[in-house]
């Protein structure tokens, strides 16, 4: 509740980053006859804004254009349309210098640690990149501040000499968080950051995760397919399905009292062993796969899959509106649709029993 | 009735640059029965991937088992000719890979892939095949089946190719499966129908399956009887509930410990509270000495784990054996 009532008084300075309508599409390359050529619908107009400080979750399966989202936001693929405003400024109209200066506050952290680092340079410069490519401090600052660096993400500071090849999964990713914190970014984008790792892994690198932002006051946008990990490391969560946000609220919000159909599901294919998941899964979990992201048809993105979808679903494309304050849905039945019951009383107590 | 595979102290090597062989599975030892699920568990390099591929006698070249026994149905498997062993792979065992993009040839429709495995193991024409391979598709629940038969592996989503994988590894009506992390390159919600899906079929024919997972979560569920596998040795086992219940092995109770748990209806307390972890990692090939293997990193090593070699996996109750010096006082 506290958190609501923050979220509540703040004003919009407390917005380090402002995505507003989104829109980045591809062309696929095959032209129908008669008809102008086709696009992937990677994201399709999404709007969110992150506070300073928190962690945005967006959560979602392959295809949803969650990763899309993160390298529009990085300035990494072309956008087709729409603001992102950061530190007050849109960054989608700078070039140059303007946008290297943005790309000091700006840092990623990609998910798969052993592509992402250069496997013929010493792991010290590539941290050091960064620091070299935007020009900031002098030759033996930074070389301080490699080791220093080193030792935060919990390496010895003789990991500047060695190669990518010559550490595990989890150092890599322990190098390249390194890497995204030289220029002492204000907000850095996880894009499956942990997806790749042993879960013995994973839990030190989120812990460590974790520890950076409070100490440094980092912003994180955190993406990931995991929902039980995006439930304990975000504060607020956006669920995207085929190129838009289906629903977003805070993550109590999203875990208590969830109000899509597609959330349902993915929460019910997550839920812990138990009687509990067995009833979810036999009420909401959809069947099939997600259709396809080009050219996709009118109307709701979700409604092929949906159970409760009607014609109307399939001809109009609802809006993402808010149902009350922070919590967005976008969905026509919103108001006809009782959310899942997860209480104890309603079918066991399946937490206790699971375990 | 006697279990269907037998793995008796299988031990497999690695044959390194300078020829010397260095250890990757040590004394391994389970059994799976018909009908039932057993489970072997670990991080990556544990060698959960290496035992499957033995028991398939598909380890890649370098790799070379270097003692054991591996029975299925009193046929001892290491002793085989290789013409018995190929046709033993698709109608006494088959497997079903991590990755179905790679698994399949993406130059034959997946009609033809199914197709082939019945013309080979059943002798069937290959119109009789081309039906029957139908009927297989239709088992694994894929819709527009006339279509999809046709269709080549490109042209179909993760999902659907890993039920086309599952379709060709059930044709030869194995009486043993082994699935290696099925699920680990599908959608969440694509990896809970796979996992029905594999559950309804073994119900329906009795097939014994060994799957393969990084999950300890998700054995509770999916499997009767779980392995923990650590560097190459099997250092907790007996059934799933209990183990997953009730584990003993600080390396297992760790695994538990550092997955983060979905909780419904709750609220999550405001202030981040550290995930268990497992410091340091899994020692590498060739630096695993007559230790306890999990020494380095465990918690609860005193001085008995220290002065002695890896315990012997005994067993602490009925179905559950543990590899650990402090076993009976690291209470349940």
């Amino acid at each position: 509740m506290t958190a609501l009532q923050t979220v509540q008084s703040s004003d919009d300075s407390d917005f380090l980053l402002d995505v507003n309508d989104l829109v980045v599409h591809f062309e696929t390359g095959k032209r129908r006859p008669f008809q102008g050529p086709s696009y992937v619908h990677a994201v399709d107009g999404v709007s969110f804004r992150v506070r300073r400080g928190t962690t945005f979750g967006i959560v979602g399966e392959s295809g949803s254009g969650k990763s899309t989202t993160a390298q529009a936001i990085m300035r990494l693929v072309p956008v087709t349309s729409g603001q992102i405003v950061f530190h007050g400024r849109n960054i989608l109209d700078l070039a140059g210098k303007p946008l290297r200066e943005v790309r000091k506050q700006l840092q990623i952290v990609f998910q798969d640690p052993f592509s992402a680092l250069n496997p013929r340079r010493r792991a010290g410069d590539q941290i050091r990149e960064p620091l070299d490519l935007l020009n900031i401090g002098s030759r033996g600052e930074r070389d301080e501040r490699v080791r220093r660096l080193l030792g935060e993400v919990g390496l010895p500071p003789q990991a500047a000499d060695l190669f990518p090849h010559q550490f595990s999964g989890g150092q890599r990713q322990r190098l390249c968080i390194a890497r995204a914190l030289a220029p002492e970014p204000d907000l850095i984008v996880c894009d499956e950051a942990v997806s790749a790792l042993d879960v013995a892994i994973q839990a030190q690198i989120l812990n460590l995760l974790k520890r950076l932002q409070r100490e440094r006051g980092l912003t994180y946008i955190f993406i990931s397919h995991d929902l039980s990990v995006i439930q304990q490391f975000c504060d607020e969560i956006a669920v995207m399905y085929l190129g838009k946000i289906v629903e977003q609220a805070p993550t109590a919000g999203i875990f208590v009292e969830p109000r899509h159909p597609y959330t349902w599901s993915l929460i019910a294919a997550a839920a812990p062993p138990g009687p509990i998941r067995d009833e979810l899964k036999r009420r909401y979990l959809v069947k099939g796969d997600p259709p396809s992201p080009v050219d996709p048809a009118p109307g709701c993105r979700f409604a092929q899959r949906c159970p409760s979808a009607t014609e109307n679903c399939r001809i109009v494309l609802p809006q993402l509106d808010a149902i009350r304050p922070h919590h967005y849905v976008a969905c026509h039945r919103v108001g006809e649709l009782d959310p899942p019951a997860f209480d104890a009383a309603a079918m066991g107590n399946p937490v206790q029993q699971s375990m | 009735m006697g279990a269907l595979l037998q793995v008796e102290s299988l031990n497999v090597g690695l044959r390194n640059g300078a020829g010397v062989v260095v250890p990757v599975i040590e004394n391994l030892s389970f059994e799976v029965h018909s009908g039932r699920t057993t489970a072997l568990v670990g991080e990556s390099g544990c060698g959960k991937s290496m035992t499957a591929l033995a028991i398939m006698r598909l380890l890649p070249e370098d790799f070379v088992i270097t003692g054991g026994r591996i029975v299925l149905e009193g046929e001892d498997i290491l002793s085989l000719s290789p013409k018995r062993m190929r046709a033993l792979r698709g109608n006494g065992m088959s497997m079903i890979f991590q990755e179905p993009m790679t698994a399949l040839n993406p130059l034959f429709t997946v009609g033809d892939q199914i197709a082939e495995v019945l013309r080979w193991h059943q002798g069937l024409s290959a119109s009789a095949a081309h039906a029957q391979a139908v009927e297989f598709l239709r088992a694994v629940q894929i819709p527009a089946l006339e279509q999809r038969v046709n269709a080549y592996p490109h042209q179909l989503s993760g999902g659907m190719r890993q039920r086309v994988m599952i379709a060709m590894a059930l044709a030869g009506r194995p009486k043993l499966l082994i699935a290696d992390e099925p699920t680990t390159a599908l959608d969440v919600t694509v990896q809970a129908q796979i996992f029905d899906l594999l559950a309804k079929l073994q119900q329906d024919t009795g097939t014994a399956v060994l799957l393969i997972t990084h999950d300890l979560g998700a054995v509770a569920e999916l499997a009767d009887d779980v392995l923990v596998l650590y560097a190459g040795r099997c250092i907790e086992s007996g059934a799933s509930a209990d183990l997953v219940g009730h584990p003993r092995h600080p390396y297992t109770r760790g695994l538990l410990g550092c997955v983060p748990h979905l909780k419904l209806g709750q609220r999550m307390p405001a202030v981040w509270s550290d995930l268990g972890e497992i410091a340091g990692m899994v020692p590498p090939l060739g630096a695993r000495g007559a230790d306890c293997a999990f020494l380095a990193r465990c918690r609860d090593a005193s001085d008995v784990c220290r002065s002695r070699p890896q315990p012997m996996l005994e067993p602490i109750e009925t179905d559950h054996a543990v590899s650990c010096w402090r076993k009976s006082e690291i209470a349940a």
